[in-house]
């Protein structure tokens, strides 16, 4: 009875999930026809590169959150954990300017530096959260106020900057282009495609959607919880290393000012596309499109100055709550639910 | 009986202890922010280096430095000062202004010699000295040197801090300084201090405005940022950007000849040193100390550059 009553609604609701999918796509849309009618530079091919390739940062560390919270986790480390490792990065390779002189190879050790940092640092949190059974949200405010103290510490409350013969060897993986893309696309682009495809396409992203939806379940379904939820957090470190081996060229410094705020960012961007804060359900590709629309409101505030700079905050506030109403179909689900059963 | 003779005893060793321990030992509080941005990392530095040379110098004198991360924070620390470590003296240079005036007149309460740093408290009557530099001055300053670059009808771009009163002070005087000169202020954002924020506010004002001929900055960590922007642009032959504070790197770069960030308006984080040394005076010398010390801020250019270099400093 209740199965035959599930397929009978099926085909309305196949309908109106496809407008949740396409909901975060509206949402940028309108805000891509916004910035274009307040100013045409919006969509110079110049400003257009600018706001993808700064999209890319919050975007990569996005893609590892969208596995944490699917899998009913958070990470609130990711910005401070982002201007840690970009500090190590940089400190390591002055050391090797210092003892070896700057070449392509000191580059390579800064990243691989990075992407053991990223790993580690995910597999603490990861591992804290499961085996030390400590909430989340505390084991990651911890290691939060760990890195950024780390990285105030190291550089003396100052700024660790960047050797400037390495410098100019590290700087074409930001600024450079491949096919008239920059680096820093082309690595969200592909961080983007494997993330689509673990979490559509294989077990594991299967797993990270039945922990998040119902642990205990998850549990009796013989699904590793607790090997699953430590890899999302070693996915979510070694994202967040990727997106600092592309900002460490940008400006070739770290400091402790580095990364801040940039984990309400990513979540805010993964709840933009549709992901469940609490859980369950992931959605890739709707994180990709919430990056780029709060790069985007940042962007077309600083092309225009019809609203008040105070007011900043609120317009990206508005933009967000709107673009998530949009994508939840909120007004949908309103109309229809005055329907007779 | 023995109990009486104990207790008057106990109570005559203390009343002597206590004053003596005081007339030894000059117990001075620094309460500070902690090293959030660079400038603020330059004053931690600055701060730590005035404590070492100063306790080297004057063995009666202890200091405490305690950093702190928001106005509640530095409420606690001050109120920790007096009650644990009962300072003679405190030197404090406020988070927010209007939130630290009654930990600040509790210390006076107590007896406590107060030196205010930078941010003013707004009631004066608690400070018995006042050490800062000069926001007005450094806005003034600033659109001075524009004044001898640029004239009617050239453009601009600037780029302000975080919204607060040193903020509005240091962007009203420029405003006022270059106004009627005919220069043009395309358009103002706020970048927060940040090097991050300043590279991308710089990117979406090339992308917006053809011609920019001037970038005032108003801080270095901003003006670093605005530098990278400019060069991915290929536009560092177009315009000049001005910062203020006094960097090492930006010195550096003066004492060079950079033309692209060719002079610099000193703001110095190493105000909290003087605050120190004055408030130390208080107490080791026989000239009067109370009043207020407002610090210039000069141009600095390729000329002078090398008397404002700290190379050890992390700011």
């Amino acid at each position: 009875m209740s199965v035959s009553a599930h397929e009978a609604a099926k085909p309305r609701k196949g309908f109106h999930l496809d407008l949740k999918t396409a909901g975060p796509l509206l949402a940028l849309i309108l805000l891509i026809i916004l910035g274009y009618s307040l100013n045409p530079a919006f969509l110079n091919e110049g400003n257009v590169t600018n706001i993808l390739t700064r999209s890319a940062f919050i975007g990569i560390i996005a893609v590892g959150a969208t596995f944490v919270i699917t899998a009913g986790g958070i990470d609130l480390s990711v910005g401070s954990m982002a201007a840690f490792i970009a500090g190590m990065m940089i400190i390591i390779m002055n050391g090797a300017v210092d003892a070896f002189g700057a070449s392509i190879w000191t580059v390579v050790l800064g990243i691989g530096c990075s992407l053991i940092l990223g790993i580690g640092a995910g597999f603490i949190n990861g591992f804290l959260t499961t085996k030390g059974k400590i909430e989340a949200f505390i084991v990651t405010l911890g290691t939060m106020g760990i890195y950024r103290s780390l990285v105030t510490y190291f550089a003396d409350g100052g700024t660790l900057s960047l050797n400037n013969g390495a410098r100019e060897i590290y700087r074409p993986v930001y600024y450079e282009s491949f096919l008239r893309i920059p680096y820093p696309v082309w690595t969200f682009i592909i961080v983007a495609i494997i993330g689509w495809i673990l979490m559509n396409r294989t077990a594991f992203g299967r797993y990270c959607m039945a922990i998040g939806s119902n642990e205990h379940v998850a549990r009796y379904s013989a699904i590793k919880v607790d090997r699953i939820r430590t890899v999302t957090y070693i996915l979510q470190g070694l994202c967040v290393s990727l997106a600092t081996i592309i900002y460490v060229p940008r400006l070739g410094s770290a400091s402790s000012a580095t990364g801040v705020l940039w984990e309400l960012e990513a979540i805010a961007a993964v709840i933009i596309g549709g992901t469940m804060l609490k859980g369950g359900y992931g959605r890739i590709g709707g994180t990709v499109i919430g990056a780029l629309i709060l790069t985007a409101i940042g962007n077309i505030l600083n092309l225009t100055d019809i609203i008040s700079n105070y007011l900043n905050g609120a317009v990206q506030g508005v933009i967000i709550v709107a673009a998530v109403y949009l994508q939840r179909g909120s007004f949908r689900t309103g109309r229809r639910a005055k329907k007779p059963e | 009986m023995s109990i009486k003779v104990l207790t008057l005893a106990l109570a005559a060793t203390t009343a002597l202890a206590a004053p003596a321990l005081a007339q030894d030992q000059i117990r001075i509080g620094v309460s500070i922010p902690a090293a959030t941005h660079g400038w603020a990392g330059g004053l931690n530095w600055h701060a730590q280096e005035a404590e070492r040379r100063i306790e080297e110098a004057n063995p009666n004198i202890d200091i405490t430095l305690v950093t702190a991360d928001s106005p509640a924070d530095q409420a606690s620390d001050i109120e920790d000062l007096i009650s644990v470590q009962q300072i003679q003296a405190l030197v404090v240079l406020p988070f927010e202004s209007d939130p630290l005036v009654e930990p600040v007149r509790q210390a006076k309460e107590s007896g406590a010699f107060i030196t205010v740093v930078d941010r003013g408290l707004p009631d004066e009557s608690i400070q018995d000295v006042y050490v800062a530099g000069n926001n007005t001055e450094l806005g003034s300053v600033s659109a001075e040197y524009f004044l001898t670059r640029l004239g009617d009808g050239d453009n601009i771009v600037i780029l302000r801090g975080i919204p607060t009163v040193i903020d509005t002070e240091r962007f009203d005087a420029f405003m006022e300084g270059i106004e009627g000169s005919g220069i043009n202020v395309l358009d103002n954002q706020f970048a927060n201090w940040n090097r991050d924020d300043g590279f991308e506010v710089m990117q979406d004002f090339l992308s917006r405005f053809p011609d920019i001929d001037g970038v005032w900055a108003q801080d270095d960590d901003i003006a670093m940022g605005v530098v990278e922007a400019v060069r991915q642009a290929g536009r560092e032959d177009e315009m000049f950007i001005v910062g203020g504070a006094g960097m090492k790197d930006v010195i550096k770069g003066i004492m060079d000849g950079d033309e692209l960030i060719p002079v610099n308006v000193l703001y110095p984080p190493a105000m909290i040193a003087t605050a120190m040394d004055v408030t130390v005076a208080h107490f080791n010398s026989n000239g009067p100390v109370t009043g207020t010390y407002i610090l210039g801020a000069p141009l600095i250019t390729q000329e002078n550059a090398e008397q404002y270099y700290f190379p050890d400093s992390p700011f």
